[in-house]
Protein backbone atom coordinates (compact mmCIF):
# COMPACT_ATOMS: atom_id res chain seq x y z
CA UNK A 1 0.00 0.00 0.00
CA UNK A 2 1.44 3.60 -0.84
CA UNK A 3 2.27 6.37 1.43
CA UNK A 4 -0.65 8.40 2.49
CA UNK A 5 -0.32 11.59 0.89
CA UNK A 6 0.61 14.45 3.33
CA UNK A 7 -0.75 17.71 3.30
CA UNK A 8 0.46 20.17 1.53
CA UNK A 9 0.56 23.81 3.06
CA UNK A 10 -1.33 26.55 0.75
CA UNK A 11 -1.25 30.26 1.26
CA UNK A 12 -4.34 31.27 -0.64
CA UNK A 13 -6.25 29.35 -2.69
CA UNK A 14 -6.53 30.26 -6.68
CA UNK A 15 -8.75 33.59 -7.03
CA UNK A 16 -10.65 31.39 -10.46
CA UNK A 17 -12.21 28.54 -10.61
CA UNK A 18 -10.88 27.61 -13.97
CA UNK A 19 -9.61 28.31 -17.56
CA UNK A 20 -11.59 27.84 -20.86
CA UNK A 21 -9.74 27.87 -24.42
CA UNK A 22 -11.22 30.53 -26.40
CA UNK A 23 -12.44 29.42 -29.70
CA UNK A 24 -12.70 25.81 -29.56
CA UNK A 25 -16.66 24.44 -29.90
CA UNK A 26 -18.08 23.67 -26.01
CA UNK A 27 -19.45 20.28 -26.60
CA UNK A 28 -15.97 18.87 -26.41
CA UNK A 29 -15.66 20.12 -22.51
CA UNK A 30 -12.75 17.99 -21.73
CA UNK A 31 -11.18 19.40 -18.57
CA UNK A 32 -8.02 19.01 -16.44
CA UNK A 33 -8.24 19.28 -12.70
CA UNK A 34 -5.51 21.31 -11.05
CA UNK A 35 -5.03 21.02 -7.85
CA UNK A 36 -4.80 24.11 -5.40
CA UNK A 37 -1.46 22.65 -4.35
CA UNK A 38 -0.29 22.40 -8.16
CA UNK A 39 -1.28 26.12 -8.22
CA UNK A 40 0.51 27.18 -5.57
CA UNK A 41 3.92 25.12 -6.82
CA UNK A 42 3.39 27.25 -10.03
CA UNK A 43 2.77 30.58 -8.04
CA UNK A 44 5.88 30.21 -5.31
CA UNK A 45 8.39 28.80 -8.46
CA UNK A 46 7.09 30.73 -11.73
CA UNK A 47 4.99 34.06 -10.34
CA UNK A 48 7.39 34.83 -6.75
CA UNK A 49 10.72 33.21 -7.91
CA UNK A 50 11.24 30.72 -5.12
CA UNK A 51 14.05 28.93 -4.95
CA UNK A 52 12.41 25.24 -4.68
CA UNK A 53 13.70 24.36 -1.64
CA UNK A 54 12.13 27.33 -0.57
CA UNK A 55 9.27 27.33 -2.00
CA UNK A 56 8.95 23.21 -0.61
CA UNK A 57 9.79 24.89 3.09
CA UNK A 58 6.54 26.91 2.67
CA UNK A 59 4.47 24.42 1.20
CA UNK A 60 5.59 21.73 4.29
CA UNK A 61 6.57 19.17 1.54
CA UNK A 62 10.41 18.00 1.09
CA UNK A 63 12.52 19.64 -1.97
CA UNK A 64 11.91 16.52 -4.27
CA UNK A 65 8.07 16.10 -3.59
CA UNK A 66 7.75 19.93 -4.30
CA UNK A 67 9.45 19.36 -7.74
CA UNK A 68 7.51 16.15 -8.05
CA UNK A 69 4.18 18.64 -7.68
CA UNK A 70 5.30 21.96 -9.48
CA UNK A 71 6.53 19.35 -12.39
CA UNK A 72 2.29 18.10 -12.68
CA UNK A 73 1.38 21.50 -12.16
CA UNK A 74 3.21 22.27 -15.69
CA UNK A 75 2.40 19.00 -17.33
CA UNK A 76 -1.24 19.57 -16.61
CA UNK A 77 -1.13 23.36 -17.86
CA UNK A 78 0.88 22.31 -20.91
CA UNK A 79 -1.49 19.27 -21.77
CA UNK A 80 -4.58 21.76 -21.51
CA UNK A 81 -2.71 24.47 -24.03
CA UNK A 82 -1.99 21.68 -26.73
CA UNK A 83 -5.29 19.34 -26.45
CA UNK A 84 -7.53 22.81 -25.80
CA UNK A 85 -8.85 21.49 -22.52
CA UNK A 86 -10.12 23.18 -19.87
CA UNK A 87 -8.40 23.70 -16.46
CA UNK A 88 -10.35 23.42 -13.49
CA UNK A 89 -9.04 23.92 -10.22
CA UNK A 90 -10.21 21.48 -7.41
CA UNK A 91 -8.69 21.35 -3.79
CA UNK A 92 -6.90 18.41 -3.91
CA UNK A 93 -4.72 17.64 -0.67
CA UNK A 94 -4.02 20.93 0.48
CA UNK A 95 -4.62 22.56 3.86
CA UNK A 96 -4.72 26.44 3.99
CA UNK A 97 -1.66 27.94 6.10
CA UNK A 98 -3.88 28.88 8.94
CA UNK A 99 -3.60 28.20 12.46
CA UNK A 100 -5.86 24.93 13.41
CA UNK A 101 -5.99 23.85 17.40
CA UNK A 102 -6.37 20.54 18.23
CA UNK A 103 -7.97 20.42 21.93
CA UNK A 104 -6.52 16.97 24.16
CA UNK A 105 -9.58 16.75 26.25
CA UNK A 106 -12.35 16.00 23.73
CA UNK A 107 -10.42 15.79 20.39
CA UNK A 108 -12.41 18.56 18.80
CA UNK A 109 -9.87 20.55 16.02
CA UNK A 110 -10.86 24.17 16.14
CA UNK A 111 -9.26 27.42 14.61
CA UNK A 112 -9.42 31.16 16.05
CA UNK A 113 -10.10 33.57 14.23
CA UNK A 114 -8.55 37.39 15.63
CA UNK A 115 -11.55 38.16 17.20
CA UNK A 116 -12.10 35.21 19.73
CA UNK A 117 -10.53 34.85 22.48
CA UNK A 118 -7.56 32.35 23.06
CA UNK A 119 -6.30 30.08 25.11
CA UNK A 120 -9.69 27.66 25.81
CA UNK A 121 -11.09 25.18 23.73
CA UNK A 122 -14.70 26.74 22.65
CA UNK A 123 -16.19 23.36 22.88
CA UNK A 124 -15.58 22.61 26.65
CA UNK A 125 -13.41 24.99 27.33
CA UNK A 126 -10.76 23.51 28.60
CA UNK A 127 -7.06 24.80 28.27
CA UNK A 128 -5.32 21.82 27.20
CA UNK A 129 -5.20 22.91 23.15
CA UNK A 130 -2.03 22.55 21.01
CA UNK A 131 -1.14 23.67 17.42
CA UNK A 132 -1.87 21.77 14.96
CA UNK A 133 -0.40 22.78 12.08
CA UNK A 134 3.55 21.81 12.17
CA UNK B 1 -22.05 34.57 21.75
CA UNK B 2 -24.64 32.63 19.01
CA UNK B 3 -23.34 28.96 18.40
CA UNK B 4 -24.56 26.73 15.81
CA UNK B 5 -24.30 22.79 15.87
CA UNK B 6 -25.36 21.02 13.21
CA UNK B 7 -27.84 17.96 14.39
CA UNK B 8 -30.14 15.40 12.78
CA UNK B 9 -33.24 16.30 14.22
CA UNK B 10 -35.13 19.03 16.21
CA UNK B 11 -35.04 17.35 19.75
CA UNK B 12 -32.13 18.19 22.23
CA UNK B 13 -31.47 14.29 22.29
CA UNK B 14 -31.10 14.25 18.63
CA UNK B 15 -27.85 13.13 17.16
CA UNK B 16 -24.52 15.26 16.26
CA UNK B 17 -24.67 15.99 12.65
CA UNK B 18 -21.12 15.29 10.90
CA UNK B 19 -22.13 17.32 8.11
CA UNK B 20 -22.34 20.75 7.53
CA UNK B 21 -24.21 21.92 4.55
CA UNK B 22 -25.97 19.16 4.02
CA UNK B 23 -27.11 18.53 7.88
CA UNK B 24 -30.82 18.15 8.65
CA UNK B 25 -31.53 21.05 11.37
CA UNK B 26 -29.26 23.44 12.78
CA UNK B 27 -29.86 23.86 16.78
CA UNK B 28 -28.86 27.43 17.84
CA UNK B 29 -27.56 28.00 21.41
CA UNK B 30 -27.02 31.58 22.67
CA UNK B 31 -25.03 31.46 26.05
CA UNK B 32 -26.02 34.95 26.97
CA UNK B 33 -29.88 34.36 27.11
CA UNK B 34 -29.36 30.77 27.06
CA UNK B 35 -32.31 30.30 24.11
CA UNK B 36 -31.98 27.20 22.43
CA UNK B 37 -33.93 27.28 18.54
CA UNK B 38 -34.14 24.67 15.71
CA UNK B 39 -33.74 25.55 12.59
CA UNK B 40 -34.31 23.14 10.07
CA UNK B 41 -31.70 23.50 7.20
CA UNK B 42 -33.26 24.20 3.41
CA UNK B 43 -30.44 23.58 1.28
CA UNK B 44 -30.40 20.11 2.15
CA UNK B 45 -30.92 18.97 -1.19
CA UNK B 46 -29.48 21.83 -3.25
CA UNK B 47 -27.43 20.47 -6.21
CA UNK B 48 -24.79 22.55 -5.65
CA UNK B 49 -23.66 25.10 -3.38
CA UNK B 50 -25.53 24.11 -0.03
CA UNK B 51 -21.96 24.62 2.29
CA UNK B 52 -21.96 28.52 0.65
CA UNK B 53 -25.73 28.91 1.45
CA UNK B 54 -25.41 27.63 4.74
CA UNK B 55 -22.65 30.06 5.46
CA UNK B 56 -24.16 32.93 4.31
CA UNK B 57 -27.62 31.79 6.98
CA UNK B 58 -25.17 31.98 9.73
CA UNK B 59 -23.82 35.41 9.28
CA UNK B 60 -27.45 36.64 8.77
CA UNK B 61 -27.98 35.04 12.26
CA UNK B 62 -24.70 36.76 13.72
CA UNK B 63 -23.08 33.29 14.95
CA UNK B 64 -19.59 33.38 15.98
CA UNK B 65 -19.30 30.01 16.37
CA UNK B 66 -19.98 26.79 14.46
CA UNK B 67 -20.03 23.15 15.76
CA UNK B 68 -19.54 20.45 13.15
CA UNK B 69 -17.86 17.28 11.66
CA UNK B 70 -16.07 18.82 8.93
CA UNK B 71 -16.54 21.65 6.45
CA UNK B 72 -15.85 22.03 2.28
CA UNK B 73 -13.35 24.05 1.66
CA UNK B 74 -15.50 26.97 0.02
CA UNK B 75 -17.39 27.17 3.05
CA UNK B 76 -14.08 27.31 5.16
CA UNK B 77 -12.77 29.68 3.09
CA UNK B 78 -16.30 31.84 3.72
CA UNK B 79 -16.25 31.17 7.38
CA UNK B 80 -12.81 32.30 7.99
CA UNK B 81 -13.28 35.26 6.27
CA UNK B 82 -16.52 36.26 8.30
CA UNK B 83 -14.38 36.12 11.44
CA UNK B 84 -16.70 32.19 12.18
CA UNK B 85 -14.63 30.12 14.57
CA UNK B 86 -15.01 26.63 13.33
CA UNK B 87 -15.52 23.63 15.53
CA UNK B 88 -14.59 20.11 14.39
CA UNK B 89 -16.26 17.26 16.43
CA UNK B 90 -15.62 13.67 15.72
CA UNK B 91 -18.12 11.73 17.90
CA UNK B 92 -21.06 11.23 15.64
CA UNK B 93 -22.87 9.67 18.69
CA UNK B 94 -22.81 12.80 20.53
CA UNK B 95 -26.48 14.51 21.20
CA UNK B 96 -27.16 17.94 21.39
CA UNK B 97 -27.88 18.42 25.10
CA UNK B 98 -24.02 16.92 25.80
CA UNK B 99 -22.78 19.46 23.37
CA UNK B 100 -24.58 22.25 24.88
CA UNK B 101 -23.48 21.06 28.30
CA UNK B 102 -19.98 20.80 27.38
CA UNK B 103 -20.22 24.65 26.11
CA UNK B 104 -21.54 25.30 29.23
CA UNK B 105 -19.14 23.90 31.49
Amino acid sequence: MPRRIRLRKVVEPPRFKGYRPFGVSSKSRKSVDLLYEEYEALKLADYDFLKHDEAAGLMGVSRPTFARIYESARRKIAMALVEAKEIKTVFGNAIMDKDWYLCSKCNARFNIPDTMDKGTCPACNSKQIELLNK
Amino acid sequence: MKTIITSTGNQLNSVFDLRFGRASWFCLYDDQSGEISFIENENINAQSGAGTKTVEKVVELGVKKVISGDFGPKAKELLEKFNIQMVLLQDDKNTMQRIIDQLKS
